[in-house]
């Protein structure tokens, strides 16, 4: 009996190789993500999977390698969105929208291309929604260099970044260079979308960025915490998506499995709602007993409400 | 150098776009002073913060900062007007004051035991250690400035620039803060300025007044600038100062064109 893991599922080199590129990307993804989701640059985010998917089917049809399509894409558009850099919300909202289209226009090019010029007929799914059975072992170590090239550049501008996403007036009062530290990051933001694209595919990488960060920072208590539960909460979704795949092979004999990215994105969706739970309880049971300690120290009315008005 | 001043501001002038925000603007900050920047919204006052601290380039005029030209550096802190601190993120009020003490810095390293501690005095100091592992953007506006404040201060400043931090507080946070930065100023000798659009809860700690109109400034004690005499001349027309049971009320003539006398809307008569 295989109730968990059907025959074949830890001797399977396709496996290992899924099991440890979801890893990285879940990882790096998660790191980013949390400071996506704090600085709300998720849109950003999502501009730049598709990007990479234009860079993914451009690269395609060149001949190269699907990660270098990923990643420059990103890579040059990210930095280009960062430099001319748009203050004015809106503004910027509108810009990256059109990078959006203009991307997924190309893509469309790209990938009608690809399918008519090559004899392959699986670029379309392999690019948008990701083959991780299928990733060339020869890349893992190029994976893991950049993945911890993109960790490198998080962990040296942690402080910087964590201000200046935290509050960008307190960041450049203390004269930190917004700009510098926002393009660092755009960097490591295209990077990780370039690899979870490889995992889940670039146009379900954005599930992947944001979903695990988005759990965890409804859940810690410190930035650091929503990083390490990040990192878990991805973990887990890449891997038991990596596992369902499998045994979904084995569910009805006719089929040959379901994909990946489908039970990766499910797992994230169902952690999300999960967490939604806590924030009920949280709210619930909030600054419960705070004032009965206060005593000596007179204190303003116990306004638990959220201050963004009041602070402007 | 000793009795140097902690900050000397010479006839700053600055213009955006062919209006003139700041015109001869002079004052003095002495060690461990309490300086009120008073005036009402609109005329100048977080542009002439931002000068002094190097944010904004002045057109005329210059600043210097315990006798340096260059910028004040660490030796200024800074509580800006807008600081919008989201509930959603899990930023807890240690983790705001700990990025005080070194937030510019890039690299890694791990913040020592006595890092640490210096935090939880700040926190003890400001009175924030009720609710120092809660999230700051659930915290009230006045929970919120004293952790602030501490992320300010926890550099050791000698100088430390506040931009209305009493907007939009209740009454009461007003007193304790106003009475907070008094404490910690006194006890750690560090200059205040303050902005303000309304002086009278600033009246019993203020050593120093800025009192500033349409971009054009006086300053002195309380007593030198908020006179009739010297307002009207600010003001360019006629303006009464009425003090009554030790509050102040700056009232325009009948008639008379008053859109910034910096008071509460209900004091102003007009």
């Amino acid at each position: 009996m295989h109730l968990l893991f059907e025959s074949g599922f830890f001797s399977s080199e396709p496996v290992h190789t899924a099991v440890v590129i979801g890893a990285v990307a879940a990882i790096v993804s998660a790191i980013v993500g949390t400071f996506t989701v704090v600085r709300s640059q998720s849109f950003a985010g999502h501009a730049l999977t598709d990007v990479a998917t234009t860079g993914g089917s451009g690269a395609f049809l060149l001949g190269l390698s699907p990660l270098a399509g990923f990643i420059g894409g990103g890579i040059v558009v990210g930095g280009a969105m960062e430099l001319i850099g748009v203050e004015r919300a809106r503004v910027r909202d509108v810009a990256t929208g059109i990078v959006l289209g203009a991307a997924t226009g190309l893509s469309a090019l790209f990938l009608y291309l690809d399918t008519t010029r090559s004899a392959t007929t699986g670029a379309t799914q392999q690019i948008l929604f990701g083959s991780i059975f299928s990733i060339d072992q020869s890349i893992v170590p190029l994976v893991v260099i950049l993945s911890a090239a993109t960790l490198v550049i998080v962990g040296a501008i942690y402080r910087p970044l964590f201000l200046s996403s935290v509050s960008p007036e307190l960041a450049s009062a203390r004269g930190i260079r917004l700009r510098f530290v926002g393009l660092l990051f755009m960097f490591a933001l295209a990077v990780s979308v370039g690899l979870s694209s490889l995992a889940t595919g670039s146009i379900l990488s954005t599930a992947l960025l944001i979903g695990p960060a988005a759990t965890a920072l409804r859940l810690a208590r410190s930035l650091r915490t929503a990083m390490v539960l990040a990192c878990i909460f991805g973990i887990v979704a890449t891997w038991l998506g990596i596992l369902f795949a499998y045994d979904s092979a084995y569910w009805d004999p006719s089929s040959q499995g379901l994909p990946v990215s489908f039970f990766i994105v499910a797992i994230i969706v169902l952690l999300y709602l999960a967490s939604g739970l806590s924030v009920v309880r949280r709210f619930a049971g909030r600054r419960d007993g705070g004032e009965a300690i206060l005593g000596a120290v007179p204190s303003a009315s116990p306004d638990a409400t959220p201050d963004a008005t009041a602070a402007i | 150098m000793i009795d140097a001043p902690v900050l000397e501001v010479e006839d700053i002038g600055v213009s955006f776009s062919g209006r003139t925000i700041l015109d001869g603007v002079s004052f003095q900050i002495r060690k461990g002073e309490f300086t009120g920047l008073i005036g009402s919204n609109g005329v100048g006052k977080t542009t002439l913060l931002r000068v002094i601290l190097g944010l904004q380039r002045a057109d005329t005029g210059r600043v210097r900062v315990l006798g340096e030209s260059s910028g004040g550096g660490r030796s200024l802190g800074y509580v800006p007007q807008k600081v919008v601190l989201d509930p959603d993120i899990p930023i807890r009020a240690r983790d705001l004051v700990a990025l005080g003490l070194d937030a510019e810095r890039y690299g890694f390293r791990r913040r020592t035991k006595a890092q640490r501690a210096l935090v939880d005095k700040m926190l003890h100091d400001v009175d924030a250690e009720r609710f120092a592992d809660a999230r700051v953007g659930s915290l009230s506006g006045g929970e919120q400035q004293r952790v602030l404040i501490a992320h300010a201060l926890i550099s050791r400043p000698k100088l430390l620039l506040l931009d209305e931090p009493l907007a939009n507080l209740d009454p009461k946070s007003v007193q304790e803060i106003v009475s907070l930065l008094h404490r910690v100023a006194s006890d750690n000798e560090v200059a205040i300025l303050l902005s303000a659009h309304e002086m009278n809860a600033l009246l019993p700690v203020m050593d120093r007044i800025v009192y500033v109109t349409e971009g054009r400034a006086a300053s002195g004690t309380t007593d030198e600038v908020v006179r009739s005499e010297v307002l009207s001349k600010l003001y360019g027309h006629h303006v009464d100062v009425l003090k009554l049971h030790g509050r102040v009320l700056v009232v325009a003539e009948p008639g008379a064109e008053a859109p910034d006398i910096p008071d509460h809307p209900a004091l102003t008569i007009s």
